[in-house]
Order: structure tokens, then sequence, then C-alpha cells
């Protein structure tokens, strides 16, 4: 294992800001593993920091393939990290809103300039992402429709689902999409959580990962291969929202399969405690996505239920 | 009349509203007036709108025999984030001026841009006030996507302001409310002046002279208005950029909007714990500086000026 500094940022009162990569094998440059672009991802640190534990055994046990090297970044924002913050500390920028960088322009551009320069040449990219909306995600890598995404090598993950999503024009300025378009076939995983560690989806990524580099001939390990993915799009989910606003109580979690009808969740009265709404299932799916926080507004964004009948391929 | 343009329930006992005042000749409509729409508060840290929205209205209410059109006012998008102290939207931490066109269908944001465009849609004109953000102070400015110079130049030269800054298209923006209106046909005009957090009151009547400029073009108003402003037109490649170069405390040594020589000092990085100058800013060029960083803690790669350099023309 070769620990380097990628980047480095100098502060007035902070100490440098160290951006730092840890190498295994060696030769081409054959994946990034990128964890927190964000102050809050502390699962997606934590994933990697159980995969920089993993692999450097596995380098120990000459179980990496020769001329092939694998990056993993745990967090290219520890400042953000260090003050409980999901944005830069002090302009709230997202550099996960600023690639491909400027190393001319403001902070962040520089910092997305300085990582991405140094992680544009992989074959494979794979960040662990995080949503905006408080919620938990059933296990999935995610892939944005660019004419450059492979679905085919993203089941070498072995995670259940591989979502597509067509790109709005704030995508254009992510990692994963400006991988793509450098030629770094880009994945990115989703898992239970983002602020608070859960180990068992922690496990699940982390093993995906394993999966991923030894069938693409990265790693040797053995265990257990996962799921057969199934590919489905973005626009196959159907969202289910609230009439109303209030205390959000959920009855069915992430990955169960629910009947058209079925109650998924209840809005209870924040003041008076009765139940004011329930909220059903339109549709025979499987729940995808559920929102987490216990307060919901009008219009929130609850559930997200993948349909039976909507997988691809 | 004060309209509730969305309302949406928040979890506990309380709705979120946007409000607009929708403004009316003292005559009976009769169908064929043409309307603006002016809207502010996007970012809730931007104050400067807010007191343009006071000052139109007064000098509306005051003249009202004079208004030959409607005036929607919209002072608040994003009334948490003002109420908060907030730039984006709380909760969510999402700038408010990355979800348009919105989804009727979609998430709480998504819906509320949806309703904010469709309330907006079949203006003759829209004029969406901003105020930089907390750390730069901007003179009075329209910023135009190139792809719309055509149909916005001619308008945003009645706006009174003192710049027009036509800059490149970038497809991130094209999820801005100004660029998701000027798709759907309603011509609108984005302005940055004053700094966040803070009103200027010498830039804001100067807005609100030009928007009176602007309705009298549009026939929506008939009575007396000053001569626009003739602003300076100027594209990306005569802007200079200057970023710090090191972290440290930024003491200006130049006015906002005062011209500057090439190699004429614009102010100092320092470093108050060593007693140093970490670095000496000097202007790379002969020009003006429109935006100035008013905000003194500095990262490396923090925006201290832009210049815009003065052409042979200007020169002369």
């Amino acid at each position: 294992m070769i620990k380097k500094t990628i980047f480095e940022l100098k502060s007035l009162y902070r100490e440098n800001m160290r951006i730092k990569g840890y190498q295994f094998g060696d030769g081409e440059k054959t994946v990034c593993i990128l964890g927190a672009t964000r102050g809050n991802e502390i699962q997606q640190v934590y994933i990697c920091s159980q995969l920089v534990n993993t692999l450097k055994l596995l380098e120990e046990q000459g179980k990496i393939t020769d001329g092939k090297s694998i990056m993993v970044i745990p967090s290219i924002n520890s400042y953000s990290m260090n003050t409980q913050k999901r944005f830069w500390p002090t302009d709230n920028t997202d550099i996960n809103r600023m690639f491909p960088g400027y190393y001319l322009g403001e902070t962040t551009q520089r910092i997305a300039s300085g990582v991405f320069e140094q992680i544009n040449s992989y074959k494979y990219g794979i960040q662990f992402a995080s949503f905006y909306i408080p919620g938990i995600f059933t296990p999935h890598v995610r892939m944005l429709k660019t004419s450059y995404e492979n679905t085919e090598t993203a089941k070498d993950f072995g995670l259940p689902y591989i979502m597509l999503r067509t790109p709005k024009p704030y995508d254009t300025t992510t990692l994963n999409y400006n991988w793509q378009l450098w030629g770094t076939q880009a994945f990115s995983l989703y898992t239970h959580e983002t602020d608070r560690i859960d180990e068992e989806s922690a496990l699940q990524a982390q093993d995906a990962v394993l999966n991923f580099l030894d069938k693409n001939g990265i790693i040797d390990y053995k265990r257990h291969r996962g799921y057969i993915s199934e590919v489905f799009e973005n626009s196959d989910l159907v969202t289910v929202k609230p009439h109303n606003s209030g205390m959000f109580m959920s009855v069915r979690n992430v990955n169960e399969h629910v009947h058209k009808g079925d109650v998924l969740a209840k809005i209870i009265h924040s003041f008076e405690g009765n139940v004011i709404e329930e909220i059903k299932s339109p549709v025979d799916g499987t729940v995808f996505f559920a929102h987490s926080s216990n307060l919901c507004n009008e219009h929130s964004l609850l559930f997200r239920i993948l349909p039976d009948g909507k997988i691809k391929y | 009349m004060i309209e509730t343009v969305v309302s949406v329930g928040l979890p506990i006992d309380e709705n979120l509203n946007i409000k607009k005042k929708r403004v009316t000749p003292a005559r009976p409509l009769d169908g064929s007036e043409k309307r603006i729409s002016v809207v502010t508060g996007i970012h809730g840290d931007e104050l400067e709108g807010q007191y343009v929205c006071y000052q139109l209205l007064k000098r509306l209410n005051d003249n009202i025999e004079k208004l030959n059109g409607i005036v929607d006012i919209y002072p608040a998008m994003n009334p948490l984030g003002i109420d908060s102290i907030t730039r984006g939207i709380p909760g969510f931490d999402l700038d408010m001026n990355r979800i348009f066109p919105g989804n009727s269908d979609g998430s709480m944001t998504e819906y509320i841009a949806s309703k904010i465009i469709e309330d907006i849609s079949g203006s003759a004109a829209c004029v969406d006030i901003h105020a930089s953000n907390i750390y730069l102070r901007e003179i009075p400015q329209i910023r135009i996507n190139e792809i719309s110079y055509k149909t916005l130049v001619p308008l945003a030269k009645f706006l009174n302001v003192d710049f027009i800054w036509v800059h490149s298209a970038a497809t991130v923006l094209e999820s801005t409310l100004a660029y998701s209106l000027n798709d759907i046909g309603v011509p609108t005009l984005v302005v940055e002046m004053g700094v966040g957090m803070r009103i200027t009151k010498e830039y804001c009547d100067q807005l609100v002279d030009g928007i009176f400029c602007l309705m009298k073009e549009l026939g929506i108003w008939t009575g007396e208005t000053i001569t626009p402003k003739k602003p300076i037109i100027s594209v990306d490649k005569n802007v200079s950029f200057i970023n710090a170069v090191a972290a440290g405390i930024f003491v200006p040594e130049v006015d906002h909007w005062k011209n500057v020589k090439k190699n004429e000092i614009i102010g100092n990085i320092v470093n108050p714990l060593s007693g140093n100058v970490v670095d000496k800013i000097l202007s790379p060029v002969d020009g003006i500086v429109f935006t100035l960083r008013e905000y003194p803690v500095v990262d490396e790669g923090s925006l201290i000026a832009r210049i815009l350099e003065y052409t042979p023309e200007e020169t002369q």
C-alpha cells in the first residue's frame, strides 16, 4: 500500500486539508474508488476505510493482479466533515457540482480540478454517493445515460439493481458525469445510509466492490457472488407523496415487496395525534426508496416503488 | 391584491406560502393588458430585492392612475430561506435556482418550482433580482446568457443598470428560473447588484427607476420616467477574474466601481497570526472594478475581484 497526498489546500488557521489516496498494486490505472465529497457522508468514508483495510490484507497475500493498480480516496472534503457541514465550510458550495473543476477558479473548483487531474485516467471509477433528501435506498448501482454507460460491467458488482437515469442540467458538473466524458466507466453506489454508519449495507457495498474487482481480473477474491442485477430506468419508479404534512410513521421498509393498496406509512397530526392519512402503494412492486425523517411536508417524496414487470434486462 | 401562488403544508402547524402582490390599473381590465413579473428572494440571503419591491409598490400605489397593465411582484420565492438567513431551501440545503422548471409530480421543491413557472408564464417580461452573495459586492448589472442576446439586450437597456454582461452558455444554468422562463417565451432579465444580507438603497432606487422605464416601453406604465443610463455591454473575454492565491484576510485598497490601471494595487491578503502580507494583489489590466470582495476571510481560490477591461474604443 502506498499512501499519497493527491491534493493539499492551505488554510489560514486550520491544518492543511490533505486529500489522501491509498494505492494498491502497481501499473495500469485500473480502478479509482472515491468516498465522501460532502461533509455528512460518513457511511461513504466508512466503506472506503473498510476497503483500505481489506485491500491491504489482499495485497500482503499477493492477491492483487500484476500490472493493475487500485486507488481508494476515502474523502475529498475533510474540512466539511470536521465542521459537520454538508458543503464547503466557507462558501457552502458543493464539490460534487464543480467537476471537472478549474485550477484557477474558486476554492471548490480548484479542489475538484486537483482531484480530477489525478483520477481522470482510470479505467473504472466507483463513487459512493448520497441523495439530498433524507431517506433509505435499496443498495444499487446508479449510472447516468451518457451513451458511454456500460450496464453489463455494472452487473459485476452483484448488487440487486442497476438504475439508469437521464442526466439533468445540474448533473453535468458531477464527478460521475465527467468521469464518463473523460472515458472512465463510472458507477455510483448507493447504500442505506449517509450520515450514520449502517454496517450491514456498508459490508454489502464493500463486498460489491470486491466482487467487481474480482470479476474484472483485478484481484483474486472468491466469496459470496451477490445478486444477478436487474436493470431499470429512474422514470420507471412510481413516486408516492402525501396530501398532508405531519409526523411520518413508516410501516414498510425498503426492498419489501408490496401490493397495490397496501399501507406503506401513516401521517399523524403533529399536535392531535390522530392518523390523518394512510399512505398506500399505488402499484404492486418493490420499495426502492423510503423517506427516513419523522417529519414530512406535503408533497414530500415518501416512497419510490419499482413496479413489477419494469425490469428491462 | 395579495395572492398565494403555491402553498405546501409543513409538518408542524404551518404552511409554506409563496405570495405575490398583483397591482392592476384603476380602470376595469379589458383583457388586453400586458403583465410584468418582478421576482426576488430565490436565495434567502439576498435582500436588495426586498427594498426594490417595497419602493416599486409604493410608487405604483401613489400613482395608480398611470398604470396601464398588470404588475405582479413576488418578493419572497424562498420565504423559509429569508426567514432563517439561509441561501438555499432550509432542510434540503438545495439551491432553489437549480430546480427549474420543476415538476408538478415531483418532490416538494420541484412541485413549488413548477407552480412558480406556471404562475409567471404569460408575462410580457420578468425581472429576477439577485444580490450577489455575502462575499462579493456587485455594481447594478444584468447577466444575459449569450443564447438570449438578441431578445434580452434591447430590453435590458431600459433597466438603468451600469453594465450588461453577456456570458457564455453553460448546461448547468439550464436549471435556473431565468433560463426556464426564457425557454417558454417569457423574456427574463437577471439583475445582480449590491451584496448579500444588506440593502444598498442607491442601487435599489436606480433599479426601480429602470423597472418603470421598462414598463413604459412595454406599455404598462404611462407616467414620467427617467432616461435610463447607457450601460456598458460586454462579453466574457473582457472580464478579468482575480482569485486569491493564498488563504488569509483580504483588505481592499481600491473602491468598488472605480477605474484601475494595470499593476495598480487592488488589496492585500494578510496573515493576522504572523503579521505578514501573504499576497499583494495587482490589477492585471486597465479597467473598472465591478465586483469586489466584501467578506474578508479568503481561502486559496476565493474570488477577490472582477475587472472589466477597457476595450480600445472605451479607452479612447
